[in-house]
């Protein structure tokens, strides 16, 4: 038994199986970067999945940012005040938004609405034999679903966190000014003294890669689901939590590599 | 029912060419060596029991599964050794009918049909599109679901409208994948004699894949019988069943009921 075994795995049946996992994603990525530069770029479905990307999430972006803005601002308040120092608000609010909070809540967002649905949608095509059909029809499905996807996310994404931030800040100024009755200008200047060129730089990079990590992990997933509808759920779970989980891997290490330029 | 056309078969011109293929996946032999052969015109029906390889051995002649050994030789071409565009090039030659139709869901009936000749052959105007579509609908009777989703059709529409989605880059050989499954005694008969008529009107060679033997000896010129992973009898109808082999008889008297 001990040599049957040693025979069928390098070391055991989940080490292997999560080494070859490893470099199954790797093949994965290397295989868009390969395809994203190469013809035909399939211009018109791109622009549909950033529709269905963009558009379909902005209803649920808008609300959170403005919730966020809301409640951070008025859970921050009170710290403040017991050191005098309210006049900060704004510039403690702008930090939070721009630097950490409108990126990563969007892309968590995203994550969950996103690449849940990619995977779901991947997977029930693979499942019904829709992406096999492509294969033979002579059509690259790869192309065709996963680079479109992908690229759709890459663009978006950072435009949504954008948004988000903005939204978010508008949600706090009106909680600021229901307090000391600001104006608009005064709170959005202040907001942003503190913000460098590099805090919006590294935002948008972090977006820019928040959003290839969620289109990938999610056409990933749905690409290699397998065991029918159990299979499709399975990929539209793993890929919200895979994408997730490495959302705040990246976002440490991108704080980390801006702290150090900085 | 339309009958099956024996006249244009070349004997002499084999399109599907296959020699010692051997396909496993893992310790599971699911071919052990199949030899086998499919002239130009003619229809050739795969019968065997689920799981003894029969979608194993359409899909390596597309070139969706690899082979582990063996020479499978479509169109004059080494299936396994081409490179993928030479692969797609060959794949436009050939129509592969699935099983469950594998309609695109997100797009309706005109989009299914449309969809692979505007990827492939990217000139095409509107109207050439259009009239493409317009042809294979017809062919198939249902010029009426132009706008339908898939999830609007019945099962044998949905049959339909696969074999539709195949016929439109007019393909040399079709592959049907179990294309009576699931379907009512009438609709198969129509999806059989839909079958013969496209052998008839776009001269294609076909392999059926099917364990419904109605099918086989309606729609094919031969029969291979596959079990255990190897062709037991390739042969008209009569040959294969005018036998004392227990698993032949078996198949035979499960399917007419003796």
């Amino acid at each position: 038994m001990f040599n049957r075994m040693r025979n069928k795995y390098t070391f055991s049946k989940g080490v292997d199986e999560y080494f070859s996992g490893i470099h199954k994603a790797y093949l994965f990525t290397a295989l868009f970067f390969k395809e994203a530069f190469r013809r035909p770029f399939h211009l018109r479905e791109v622009i549909n999945q950033c529709f269905e990307v963009g558009l379909k999430s902005l209803a649920l972006i808008s609300l959170t940012g403005f919730i966020v803005g809301i409640v951070f601002t008025k859970q921050s308040r009170p710290s403040l005040e017991d050191f005098g120092a309210t006049s900060w608000l704004p510039s403690l609010i702008g930090i939070a938004i721009i630097k950490a909070l409108g990126p990563l809540v969007t892309a968590l967002i995203c994550a969950g609405k996103v690449g849940s649905s990619i995977g779901a949608e991947l997977g029930s095509m693979r499942v019904t034999e829709q992406i096999d059909a492509m294969e033979v029809s002579a059509i690259n499905p790869f192309k065709y679903l996963v680079v479109t996807r992908v690229i759709a996310t890459t663009l978006t994404i950072p435009v949504l966190a954008l948004y988000c931030s903005f939204v978010a800040l508008y949600g706090s100024y009106l909680n600021v000014h229901a307090e000391e009755t600001s104006s608009m200008i005064s709170f959005y200047q202040s907001a942003f003294k503190t913000i460098s060129f590099l805090d919006i730089a590294t935002s948008v990079v972090k977006t820019i890669v928040y959003g290839f990590t969620i289109g990938i992990v999610g056409c990933y997933k749905g690409y290699h689901a397998t065991q029918g509808t159990r299979g499709v759920g399975k990929a539209a779970n793993q890929a919200v939590v895979l994408a997730m989980f490495l959302i705040f891997i990246e976002e440490v290490i991108i704080v980390q590599i801006a702290n150090w330029i900085r | 029912m339309k009958k099956l056309m024996q006249h244009s078969i070349n004997k002499e011109d084999s399109v599907i060419s296959i020699s010692g293929l051997f396909k496993s996946f893992g310790d599971l032999e699911v071919l052990k060596g199949i030899n086998f052969t499919l002239y130009k015109g003619e229809n050739v029906a795969v019968l065997g029991k689920s799981g003894t390889g029969k979608s194993v051995l359409i899909k390596i002649i597309i070139g969706l599964l690899k082979p582990d050994r063996g020479e499978v030789i479509v169109l004059g071409q080494h299936v396994d050794q081409l490179e993928s565009k030479e692969l797609n090039a060959l794949r436009i030659r050939i129509g592969f009918s699935f099983q469950n139709s594998a309609l695109y869901d997100s797009m309706n009936v005109y989009q299914n049909l449309a969809f692979p000749l505007t990827m492939n052959r990217k000139h095409l105007k509107k109207k050439e599109v259009d009239d493409a579509v317009e042809e294979v609908l017809e062919a198939v009777g249902l010029t009426d679901k132009l706008k339908q989703m898939p999830s609007d059709l019945s099962g044998g529409q949905r049959k339909r409208i696969g074999i539709a989605r195949t016929l439109i880059l007019k393909p040399e050989i079709m592959l049907y994948d179990e294309p009576t499954s699931g379907l009512d005694p009438i609709t198969s008969a129509e999806i059989i004699e839909l079958i013969n008529e496209v052998q008839q009107k776009y001269n294609t060679s076909s392999v059926i894949i099917t364990h419904d033997l109605t099918c086989a000896k309606n729609s094919a010129n031969r029969i291979a019988m596959l079990l255990e992973g190897k062709f037991l009898k390739v042969g008209t109808f009569d040959e294969v069943f005018d036998t004392n082999d227990e698993q032949v008889k078996a198949f035979f008297d499960y399917n007419f009921i003796q």
